[in-house]
């Protein structure tokens, strides 16, 4: 094994224990605050891979912006703590499909690539690049994501903020 | 240089938790984590062919992803709030007015 392929691994390792962490904590700020330690974990990894202006949107906007938004929503809504008050009754069952769904996707690949083919070559991806390609091939998708963006950011305002005149 | 299975594992793995957490989880907030948990996974696979393949296409459409990500957290959070506001609760097994 590569160096490099040590520092995936032990990534991989964190970003993984701190999702259980995410999916299991009996504290609704625990399980936002791990999360921040799996997306921190993915964005290094994407920094790793080569991908570097991923990987600093990625650390920006989710670890900047979106677990922000989660905390402001645990905030705002009184949530009780506990396992009881936190999972529900079919936690048995949650785990069979989670394990049959990670099951099913190791199998395939592992039938589509076996455990050592191919490797990935880690060259810096430039934001130059990607960014003649997001707006030369793939500005119309750009243009409509920007007003998905737009729409979600109105209806956001407009479902959470309370009628003055009723 | 990095094996492409054990990035494709780490995704396996994230993705899985993911479904665990939508399912077994009753916070309506928590089960918005979980998937952004899963979007997570996609993006490393979209991340890890992208670099594969030396195409960036790949990296565009994780943007994207991201995007739609933070669009999907707004609103979803909008409407968890609004629901929180009416009924006192974010109980996800509770809120039933949509089910037949």
């Amino acid at each position: 094994m590569s160096s490099q392929e040590y520092a995936f691994v032990v990534l991989a390792l964190v970003g993984t224990v701190a999702a259980v962490r995410v999916v299991t904590a009996r504290n609704v700020v625990r399980a936002a605050l791990y999360l921040v330690a799996t997306l921190g974990s993915v964005g290094a990894i994407y920094l790793l891979l080569g991908a570097e202006f991923v990987g600093w949107v990625q650390i920006l906007i989710y670890v900047g912006a979106i677990v922000i938004l989660f905390l402001f929503g645990l905030m705002l809504t009184k949530a009780p703590i506990g396992r009881e008050a936190l999972d529900n009754q079919s936690r048995g069952l949650a785990a069979l499909v989670g394990l049959a769904v990670l099951a099913g996707l190791v199998f395939l690949v592992q039938q589509a690539f076996g455990w050592s083919d191919p490797k990935v070559e880690l060259a810096q991806a430039s934001a130059e690049a990607i960014g003649e390609s997001i707006f030369r091939q793939y500005v119309l998708p750009f243009e409509a994501v920007s007003f998905l963006l737009l729409a979600a950011l109105i209806g956001a305002i407009a479902l959470s903020r309370t009628d003055e005149r009723s | 240089m990095i094996r492409l299975p054990l990035v494709l594992f780490f995704s396996a793995a994230l993705f899985s938790i993911g479904v665990y957490g939508v399912l077994a989880r009753r916070n309506a907030v928590l089960v918005l984590m979980s998937i952004e948990l899963m979007l997570n996974a996609v993006n490393v696979n979209l991340i890890a062919f992208s670099q594969l393949w030396r195409d960036l296409t790949g990296q565009v459409f994780a943007l994207f992803v991201i995007a739609v990500a933070a669009a999907e957290v707004g609103i979803g959070l909008a409407i968890v709030l609004l629901i929180y506001r009416n009924r006192e609760t974010i109980n996800v097994n509770e809120v039933n007015l949509l089910k037949w």
